[in-house]
């Protein structure tokens, strides 16, 4: 064994920037997804609890179906078989945007939505009924209750989850190479393939998701500290 | 103003109100007690519509709840509810608990909102407190805010369940003065407690449950003096000996 380690590769020059434009691709990837995840994860949730019983059936197989089918299925699902199932003009758009991209969003977002919902859900569940009490004898309706009352504390128990899921989802991102979109993993494969170098991408790939992971840790911590704890009075 | 007329409920096979009559005017202070489980929560908590009930009628302001063009969020919005357990909403500042009510079901302009709550803060003794969270008071403050809270809908009826059974003892003297506050301002009050301090100074009538049925109702000085039923003496005995 006489491997020579060329830390230089990955630390600067061409394939440093290999590195950093997938270092953008794979924050703008998750940000762009976990907003979407977030946003048709409320829906979902409040479809679960609906008194209408369709609703609440349509959103309960929404939820087995998307939490228990491998992430990689459903990349290769909405890559491969969206043009199949997806109205024209929405495909047509796809194309013209980013295709891969867009196919990842599309993917990571339903994936990822369906563990959101379920985290929303059991974040309105823990809030008291006492809430809901207090708030119909001010004469909220329901509705209003939930929109002023519940759900405001709910989310803001579902934001750990939620930062959680963020994170697996920033990890999760990485199979989105396989249909090329060009993430931080996809280009530390460019560079292994261009300076068989691969002890030196991959750790490079290694050390900027652990950065980011902590990263993401760090924002769970302070929100605990600055939002959470205020309100439970530690 | 309230009148129940042959109300009944049940929870299951439990018969909790057993053809309840009583008549509560404007202005009256009514103190309900009872032995636990004897349906006091559930008598006041029918009157805005917390329980519905199953048989009788029920007219609260001039509408019966069983109308069917009843808005009972309307209705509600006339009637403060105080629990025992305060019930406030702790993602809220003491002030967004007060003005939330008034801007979002009367439209009231934040504004002017808010220095309706800052007036009641002051009523209450908590106008230094205005920002801070629910769990940063103590139960006292914080059944204090919920009264703030409850009459900042000037509400036409304020009930009261237990308001002060969950609260430190040094801490009872504080939520009742305000209650006896109110009371001498002439709201119509139905209060669930077993202050019998509160019962005889402000009260204009006591009534004692027990089963599902109002067994006594009295003037406070003829209930404490002369109770005439077995149960309503014993109650008293064991509510006003000093080992309670
Ligand atoms: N939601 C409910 N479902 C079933 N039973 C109930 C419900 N709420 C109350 N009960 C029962 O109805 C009876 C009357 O309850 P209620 O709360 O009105 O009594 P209470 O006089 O207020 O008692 P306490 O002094 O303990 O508060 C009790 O036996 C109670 O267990
Ligand atoms: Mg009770």
């Amino acid at each position: 064994m006489n491997y020579r380690f060329d830390w230089a590769i990955v630390t600067s020059g061409k394939y440093f920037d290999w590195l950093v434009s997938g270092l953008y691709v794979t924050i703008k990837l998750s940000v762009v997804s976990i907003a979407l995840s977030f946003l048709v994860g409320l829906v979902i949730a409040m479809m679960r609890m609906s008194h209408v019983r369709p609703v609440r059936w349509f959103a309960h197989g929404y939820l087995e179906f998307f939490r228990n089918t491998p992430l990689l299925v459903q990349i290769f699902f909405w890559y491969f078989g969206s043009y199949k199932i997806l109205p024209r003009v929405v495909n047509d758009w796809m194309v013209r945007q980013d295709f891969e991209f867009t196919a990842a969003v599309i993917a990571l977002t339903i994936y990822t939505s369906a563990f959101i919902a379920e985290d929303i859900r059991s974040g309105v569940r823990s809030i008291p009924k006492e809430q809901m009490e207090a708030a119909r004898s001010s004469g909220f309706s329901y509705v209003r209750s939930m929109r002023y009352i519940i759900l405001p504390q709910a989310v803001r128990l579902t934001i750990p989850p939620l930062i959680n899921q963020f994170l697996n989802l920033m990890k999760n991102s990485s199979l989105a190479m396989t249909i090329g979109v060009a993430e931080l993993m996809y280009q530390a494969r460019q560079v292994e393939s261009y300076t068989f170098k691969g002890f030196e991408a991959f750790t490079a790939a290694t050390v900027v998701y652990l950065g980011l992971s902590f990263l993401i840790t760090g924002l769970m911590t302070l929100y605990d500290k600055m939002v959470l704890q205020p309100i439970k009075g530690h | 103003m309230i009148r129940f007329e042959g109300v009944h409920k049940w929870f299951g096979k439990l018969h909790v109100l057993n053809g309840i009559n009583l008549h509560v005017r404007a202005g009256e202070v009514v103190v309900v007690c009872g032995p636990s489980g004897s349906g006091k929560s559930t008598l006041i908590r029918t009157i805005n519509e917390l329980e519905p009930i199953d048989e009788g009628k029920l007219f609260v302001d001039g509408t019966e709840l069983s109308d069917p063009k009843m808005n009972i969020n309307r209705l509600r919005a006339e009637i403060g509810f105080v629990f025992q357990q305060f019930n406030l909403y702790p993602h809220l500042s003491v002030l967004k608990n007060i003005t939330l009510a008034p801007i979002k079901i009367r439209n009231t302009p934040p504004k002017e909102a808010g220095e309706q709550a800052t007036a009641l803060l002051e009523r209450v003794g908590l106008v230094d407190k205005r920002d801070a969270y629910p769990s940063q008071l103590s139960g006292g403050q914080q059944q204090r805010v919920a009264i703030a809270r409850g009459l900042a809908m000037k509400p036409k009826i304020m009930l009261f369940d237990e308001p002060t059974s969950a609260l430190d003892p040094e801490m009872i003297g504080e939520v009742l003065q305000v209650m006896k506050d109110l009371a001498l301002s002439g709201m119509t009050m139905i209060v669930v407690t077993h202050e019998m301090g509160f019962a005889r100074e402000v009260a204009h009538r006591v009534i004692f449950m027990d089963n599902g049925t109002i067994l006594e109702e009295a003037p406070p000085e003829e209930f404490f003096i002369n109770p005439r039923h077995e149960r309503a003496k014993q109650f008293l005995k064991q509510i006003l000996s000093p080992m309670h």
